[in-house]
C-alpha cells in the first residue's frame, strides 16, 4: 500500500534532505558516496537539497541525541506533505550500541514516523540505493523475519524412565 | 583556442567512459571479506549465551522460557555488524554472510528467532555450570545439549574437584535450626 501511494505521491524527482542527528559521518559519508557519478543516484531524480523547505524525503543518521531532538522535530514539520523518512544506518534504525544511553533518544523512530529503514554500520552505498529503490517500487524487498526450531524434540517423554536408568549404569561405572 | 580547450575536454571525458554502476537493475555482489547480515545455523548452535554477551549494541538476548527451552532473539535492527559473535561462538554457528539488501519498512524483518532444546544440570537446576566464579573461565564453557551423549554421561560431574563423598554428605544437608 505504501508502494501504491509511493508511486502516486512520488511520481517525479524526490529531493532529499540529510539530517545528521549526531552520528560519528560514517553514514555522513556513504550518502554523500551515492551522489557521486559511480552511484549516480541522479538517474532516479534524487538531488540533495540544503532547506527542508524544498525537500520531499528526509535521510537521518545518527542515534537522535538530546541536543538535536527539537531540532529533528522542526525539520521534519518544516517538510512539505506528503514527504517519506529514510532512517539510514544502525543509529538511526535502533539506536547501535547507544540504545539505552541517557542522552541518546535510541532510533529516529521514537523522534518522527520512519518509512523505511536501512541497517548497516554505515550501510554499503548500494544499500542505500536498495532502499530508495525499494521505496520507488523498483526492486523487492528481500528480507523476512527468521524463526529457527530444533526439529527432532529431544524431550523424550516415552523413553524417558529408560533414559535415567542408563544414566545410573554410568555414574556407577564412574564410581 | 577555447575550441580546442573544449575537444580537449570532450575526449578527457571519452577516455575513461561510463563508470556508473548499474545497480538495481544488475546485482553488485559485495567483496568476500565483507560483513552483512549474520546467520545462524540451529543444528550447530548448543544455546551457550556467548555471543549475547560479547554484542557491543546488546542486540542478541537469551531468555529462558522454562527449564529446557531457550531462545535466542537477535535484534538486528541496531546490530553493528562488528563480527563479535561469529569470532567468540565456539562452535561456529554464526557466519556473517554476503547479504547486505536489508532495507524494510518494518523493523521485525531483520529478527532472528531461534528456539533451542536445553539439558539442564541435575544438580543445580540450571541450564549451565555456575561454579567457576571467574568470568573469563565462563566464556570457555559449552552447553550441554540433550543430544550430546558424552555430556550426558559426565552431566554431573560439573567442576573438576567434584567428589561423591562430599556429595553424598551435602544432598540432604539442612540449615541447622534453632
Amino acid at each position: 500500500m505504501l508502494k501504491n501511494l509511493c508511486k502516486k505521491a512520488f511520481a517525479k524527482s524526490i529531493w532529499v534532505y540529510h539530517c545528521n542527528t549526531g552520528a560519528c559521518n560514517g553514514c555522513d559519508i556513504e550518502i554523500l558516496n551515492i551522489l557521486t557519478p559511480f552511484y549516480d543516484v541522479e538517474r532516479f531524480g534524487i538531488k540533495l537539497v540544503a532547506s527542508p523547505r524544498h525537500a520531499d524525503a528526509m535521510l537521518i543518521s545518527g542515534a537522535v541525541t538530546r541536543p538535536t531532538l527539537p531540532l529533528v522535530k522542526r525539520a521534519y514539520d518544516a517538510i512539505p506533505d506528503p514527504k517519506l523518512v529514510f532512517a539510514i544506518g544502525s543509529c538511526a534504525t535502533g539506536g547501535g550500541a547507544w540504545f539505552d544511553t541517557y542522552n541518546v533518544t535510541g532510533g529516529a523512530d521514537k523522534v518522527i514516523p520512519v518509512n523505511y529503514y536501512i541497517p548497516g554500520c554505515p550501510p554499503r552505498p548500494e544499500s542505500i540505493l536498495y532502499g530508495v529503490a525499494l521505496a520507488l517500487g523498483l526492486v523487492e524487498k528481500e528480507v523476512a523475519p527468521v524463526e529457527l526450531k530444533q526439529m527432532e524434540f529431544p524431550i523424550d517423554m516415552y523413553e524417558r524412565n529408560e533414559a535415567w536408568e542408563k544414566r545410573n549404569v554410568i555414574y556407577e561405572l564412574v564410581k | 583556442m577555447w575550441l580546442t580547450s573544449k575537444i580537449k575536454q570532450v575526449l578527457m571525458v571519452m577516455k575513461p567512459g561510463v563508470v556508473t554502476l548499474n545497480y538495481p537493475e544488475q546485482p553488485a555482489p559485495a567483496p568476500k571479506n565483507f560483513r552483512g547480515a549474520p546467520v545462524w545455523d540451529h543444528h550447530k548452535c548448543i544455546g551457550c549465551g556467548g555471543c549475547s554477551d560479547h554484542c557491543p549494541s546488546r542486540c542478541i538476548l537469551t531468555r529462558d522460557v522454562c527449564q529446557e527451552l531457550r531462545v535466542m532473539l537477535y535484534d538486528g535492527s541496531r546490530c553493528t555488524y562488528c563480527g563479535r559473535c561469529a569470532d567468540i561462538c565456539p562452535e561456529d554457528a554464526i557466519t556473517m554472510s554476503n547479504s547486505f539488501q536489508m532495507a524494510c519498512e518494518n523493523k521485525e524483518d531483520i529478527t532472528t528467532r531461534l528456539e533451542l532444546f536445553m539439558m539442564t544440570c541435575q544438580r543445580c537446576g540450571r541450564c549451565y555450570e555456575m561454579e567457576n566464579t571467574n568470568s573469563i573461565d565462563r566464556i570457555d564453557l559449552k552447553g550441554f545439549r540433550y543430544d550430546n551423549l558424552e555430556q550426558r554421561a559426565m552431566i554431573r560431574k560439573t567442576t573438576e574437584n567434584f567428589s561423591l563423598e562430599v556429595l553424598a554428605e551435602t544432598e540432604h544437608y539442612e540449615r541447622p535450626s534453632k
